[in-house]
């Protein structure tokens, strides 16, 4: 549906930490499974793709965690409720193909970066607490980065020639 | 206080299990599969004491990718296999999953049946309006102008209307859900589970590889304009002029589950033995 995804509400530093740890640990679940995905279907390429943008995930959930000391994130994340829709790092599940090739991966990653800075930066413009409005700033650097560095992986993969997804021997044919 | 109820809740990870998924890469079902996992957690319902019940399909492979007791059963028997369960194991949670070919033409019948017996589980419809697993025939609810090589120029059959025959067969709890939007289809399993009596749920799933023209239905899903209604007739209404997409909780009944009283246990067999002398 069409509605765009509304996050639960970032009342305390606490909360803000619980928010992105969540969102990185969602996202590393996300690429996790395409990267199943795609070893199931023997694309090699993807799977070590996948793979690597779950790492590079599960190594900022990992920071995250880190800067929040005491706070128990997983628990307090369970606690604040969920997002409604997809959170901004869970990639389109519905657009994975199995001829899929980095460059389209890396396009759903540049989405999903986007949106973590998105969010971030709502989080900046709107909230009343110093102490949230400082870490949310050091967060939304942490994505702008990140979607650089998504730009920049994406001069080594050009978009691939029309006709990618043609496949001489596709699964739909009936026998 | 028994060890169920001081070991820490359950995540929506806790329910997969190590088999990976075989479907095909975009498929709805994998978001299914997704919702399953939240709808579990959030119900706090461990994983041995739900049953995941299938027949034949890509949708009935589900069971093998949960944490729970599951059973891959026969084509269009797995409500059969999922009654005879319940009734025998009230204590257990159980969820059948099924698509539109296991469901509602080899299962049709078991379908109106399990609605009319309004047994207290949960009926999961994956529909994706095509047989998948056997590349692509046309499914009881494929549109009659849908055109492939085996049904060249399209069946030119009506559809049938799952929704109406379970509220017409006595279901007591009827919704829509689409799969992408697997967050809002977690919530109505959870409410689908936690009515009494039998639940039907079905599921727009795209099918990616054999109909690619559904990639757009999350273009056209929308919520059901009103809420669920317990009134039979005004729920009959609805769903019959509705597009098929309009997503939610539809209808909500009253019945009471039917929870067949067994008499007392036979312990011994020679007893059992006796009732079918001749």
């Amino acid at each position: 549906m069409s509605k765009p995804p509304s996050a639960p509400k970032v009342a305390s530093l606490a909360d803000l930490f619980a928010l992105a740890w969540q969102i990185e640990a969602d996202a590393v679940e996300r690429y996790k499974l395409l990267a199943d995905q795609m070893e199931t279907h023997n694309n090699t390429e993807l799977v070590k793709v996948f793979r690597d943008l779950a790492r590079a995930e599960g190594i900022h959930a990992d920071e995250i965690r880190r800067l929040a000391g005491d706070i128990d994130v997983a628990a307090h994340a369970g606690r604040i409720g969920r997002w409604q829709g997809d959170s901004p790092e869970e990639v389109d599940l519905s657009a994975a193909h199995y001829l899929m090739t980095p460059w389209h991966a890396l396009q759903m990653a540049l989405v999903g970066e986007k949106r973590a800075l998105e969010f971030f930066t709502g989080i900046v413009e709107t909230t009343k607490d110093e102490k949230v409005k400082k870490m949310a700033a050091e967060f939304v650097e942490e994505e702008a980065e990140h979607v650089n560095l998504v730009h920049r992986l994406l001069r080594k993969y050009p978009e691939p020639a029309e006709g990618w997804a043609e496949d001489p021997d596709p699964p739909n044919t009936v026998e | 206080m028994s060890n169920l109820d001081v070991r820490p809740a359950c995540k929506p990870g806790d329910y997969k299990s190590d088999v990976k998924p075989i479907w095909c890469p975009g498929c709805g079902d994998y978001h299914v599969l997704l919702s399953f996992g939240r709808a579990f957690a959030q119900l706090g319902v461990p994983p041995e004491r739900i049953a995941v019940i299938s027949g034949i399909g890509c949708s009935s492979r589900i069971p093998a990718y949960t944490n729970c007791y599951g059973f891959h059963g026969v084509h269009g028997r797995s409500l059969a296999l999922a009654a005879g369960l319940k009734v025998t194991r009230p204590d257990l949670t159980v969820v059948v999953a099924s698509g539109d070919g296991d469901g509602y033409s080899i299962g049709g019948n078991h379908f109106i049946h399990a609605c009319r017996r309004n047994i207290d589980m949960t009926y999961v419809v994956m529909d994706n309006h095509i047989y998948g697993m056997t590349k692509g025939q046309p499914s009881p609810t494929t549109e009659p102008e849908f055109d492939t090589a085996l049904s060249p120029g399209g069946t030119g059959l009506r559809p049938f209307h799952p929704l109406v025959v379970a509220l017409a067969s006595g279901a007591n709890f009827i919704a829509r859900c689409f799969s992408g939007d697997f967050n809002q289809t977690a919530d109505i399993l959870v409410e689908a589970i936690e009515h009494p009596g039998f639940s039907f749920v079905e599921i727009l799933s795209p099918c990616v590889t054999f109909r690619p023209d559904e990639k757009n239905w999350k273009n056209l899903v929308h919520p059901a304009p009103v809420g669920a209604t317990d009134d039979p007739a005004k729920a009959a209404r609805r769903i019959m002029t509705d597009d098929g997409f309009n997503i939610g909780i539809l209808y909500r009944g009253k019945r009471l589950p039917y929870r067949p009283e067994f008499g007392a246990q036979v312990s011994d067999a020679s007893e059992l033995e006796k009732e079918f002398e001749l």
